[in-house]
């Protein structure tokens, strides 16, 4: 029965044979899910301020304690993981829609097209990526919308990079040497024959990408550069709680916390698929 | 092997050229008209403003626009910075020692864990030790840089009271105290490194371990610990090695914010000051120099696995 399966399927129970990567995608989804319905799970609304709650270590009217202007922590955290989940797949679809076109460019057109844009890639890969996601954001002006624009750029020529080798691959095949033989033209082939095997790696790109991404996030979000006050952000709120740090650390460690759960989970399930979608790397 | 650096200086030309075109163009980005910003009290004297742009050759064409910046800084002038009234060359050259300082003590704690580690990984592949090390390592990758060093902070200086929480006191002044205000830091951004520098290390071992010349070392009877150290080692150092030299591009992005959490004057607080200060010039200036140095450390990464690879030295 083994070869009725089709390759997705194997990559499926490939990929459920991994404890750990199965526990990663169970949090994405219960995050999913909480950011969601946020609303309804959060026990506070994420921006009231109370003068009679600040600074409350956490209790069980408040679990995660409540913030310098007795913001219950909790909702924020809730609510926090809109902006973070946001950014994190926001960023990652501009790279790969900017990334996965020109890398199939480059590496199907080759010659000069392949030269200009491979040394482009070099110069933008060049510049270290938080201070090249740093310096755009600060050009495009502070705002969740421009974070995630700064680092969907920033992050696409990986995407590029990984898309290119994946074609010149696949290019190699014998179908696509026949599709080419048979007078199908050069986009139909591309499209058609090509795009279909690039894209268990870039699946696998795109996932460690967000892990990345939603980490660059919090880091412009720290610096000020992402997500405004008073909405509620993970790497705000660490920002925020800096200045707080002895008398309330609750502040520092919950939304920490959460980040670290929420790029721990996509990098488990990155590895996962990583292993499961290319079998000779197990 | 001459040919191949050769080739590889070539290479490097366009990509320096390309970079110094994408920093020029962050410019055009830039919300409002720089003269406006410059002039400040006189922004409606129309006078100072012609003044000002034909200072800056803003009154000109892009091309000659860019053409006189890179102009500059080939002859090392990087500007001015225009809030501290400073040439960004002297801001950079006095703060790129203290992040240099921060990345090396970073890096030499990232080899000292990594690459430990990823030996013990690979040579008890799919055991328990094995496991645990990856989870570790990819426990150290998904922790945010600055909130590492924020409950650092928490536990060491405010909890036990070993460190000093923030500050930096320069090598030459007390190298103690030196070492003191940047050990917790350097820790912080080491930290990501090792787990990138134990998967390489793994990798490379894995494979080592897997050659013919390793079966031949334990078929002469030699004990477990020589063939994995002096016979598999020694040959996945050479991976080992030029992918740690890129990672050290990595650690000067990381130091940004580390340096942010820890209060330490280096060129990561340099760019976040700029940014808030919307001190542009600056901000372009310290893109340029990290993309310069990266380029650097990847032609060095290429000399080392020439240099300590003897196979590739004939050639």
């Amino acid at each position: 029965m083994s070869e009725t399966r089709s390759p997705a399927r194997l990559a499926l129970a490939r990929f459920r044979a991994r404890p750990a990567a199965v526990i990663g995608f169970v949090v994405i989804a219960l995050l999913v899910l909480m950011a969601v319905a946020a609303p309804l799970v959060s026990p506070y609304d994420p921006i009231a301020t109370s003068w009679t709650a600040i600074r409350k270590a956490p209790s069980w009217q408040h679990p995660m304690g409540t913030d310098e202007n007795g913001r219950d922590v909790l909702s924020r955290v809730v609510f926090g993981a809109r902006a973070s989940l946001l950014a994190g797949v926001v960023s990652v679809l501009i790279a790969a829609g900017i990334g996965v076109p020109v890398g199939l460019l480059a590496g199907f057109a080759g010659g000069w097209v392949d030269g200009v844009i491979g040394r482009v890639v070099d110069a933008m890969l060049a510049c270290p990526f938080l201070i090249l996601a740093i310096a755009l954001a600060a050009f495009l002006g502070p705002a969740l919308t421009n974070a995630m624009i700064a680092i969907g750029v920033t992050a696409a020529p990986v995407f590029v990079r990984v898309a290119r080798g994946a074609t010149m691959d696949a290019a190699t095949n014998d179908y696509v040497e026949a599709a080419r033989a048979t007078g199908n033209p050069p986009w139909r082939v591309a499209l058609r024959h090509v795009l279909p095997n690039i894209v268990p790696p870039i699946l696998v790109q795109a996932t460690l990408a967000i892990a990345a991404a939603i980490i660059a996030e919090a880091s412009l979000s720290f610096l000020g550069l992402g997500q405004q006050p008073p909405a509620p952000s993970w790497g705000s709120m660490l920002n925020s709680a800096q200045r707080f740090l002895t008398q309330a650390p609750w502040l520092a460690v919950f939304p920490g916390a959460a980040i670290f759960l929420a790029v721990l989970a996509f990098n488990l399930v990155g590895d996962g698929l990583r292993d499961a979608l290319d079998p000779r790397r197990r | 092997m001459r040919g191949h650096l050769a080739g590889r200086l070539l290479q490097v030309i366009p990509t320096i050229l390309v970079v110094s075109i994408l920093v020029f163009a962050l410019q055009q980005l830039m919300p409002g008209d720089p003269a406006v910003v410059l002039a400040g009290e006189e922004r409606g004297d129309p006078v100072v403003l012609a003044q000002i742009r034909a200072e800056l050759w803003l009154d000109r064409s892009l091309p000659v626009q860019y053409l006189h910046w890179i102009g500059g800084v080939l002859r090392g002038d990087l500007g001015f910075s225009w809030r501290i009234r400073q040439p960004i060359v002297e801001l950079v050259l006095t703060k790129l020692p203290v992040t240099l300082q921060l990345a090396g003590m970073a890096f030499v704690i990232a080899m000292c864990i990594g690459v430990p580690a990823g030996i013990l990984s690979a040579t008890y592949r799919n055991r328990p030790l094995d496991y645990i090390a990856n989870l570790i390592g990819l426990a150290g990758l998904s922790t945010p840089n600055f909130w590492l060093g924020i409950m650092l902070i928490l536990l060491v200086s405010v909890q036990l009271g070993w460190l000093p929480p923030s500050g930096y006191v320069p090598l030459a002044e007390d190298w103690r105290q030196s070492l003191a205000t940047t050990i917790m830091p350097a820790f912080v951004l080491g930290n990501a490194i090792a787990a990138i520098l134990m998967r390489h290390t793994r990798s490379a071992m894995l494979t080592a371990l897997d050659q013919d010349y390793v079966r031949t070392a334990r078929a002469k009877g030699l004990r477990e610990r020589t063939v994995v150290l002096r016979h598999a080692f020694r040959n996945a150092l050479v991976p080992v090695v030029t992918l740690g030299a890129l990672e050290l591009g990595t650690l000067l992005s990381g130091a940004v914010l580390t340096e942010q959490v820890f209060s330490i004057p280096g060129f990561g607080k340099l760019v976040v000051d700029a940014v808030f200060n919307r001190d542009y010039p600056v901000v372009q200036g310290v893109v340029l120099v990290t993309a310069g140095l990266f380029i650097l450390l990847n032609l060095l990464a290429d000399v080392l696995y020439v240099v300590i690879n003897p196979r590739l030295r004939t050639a």
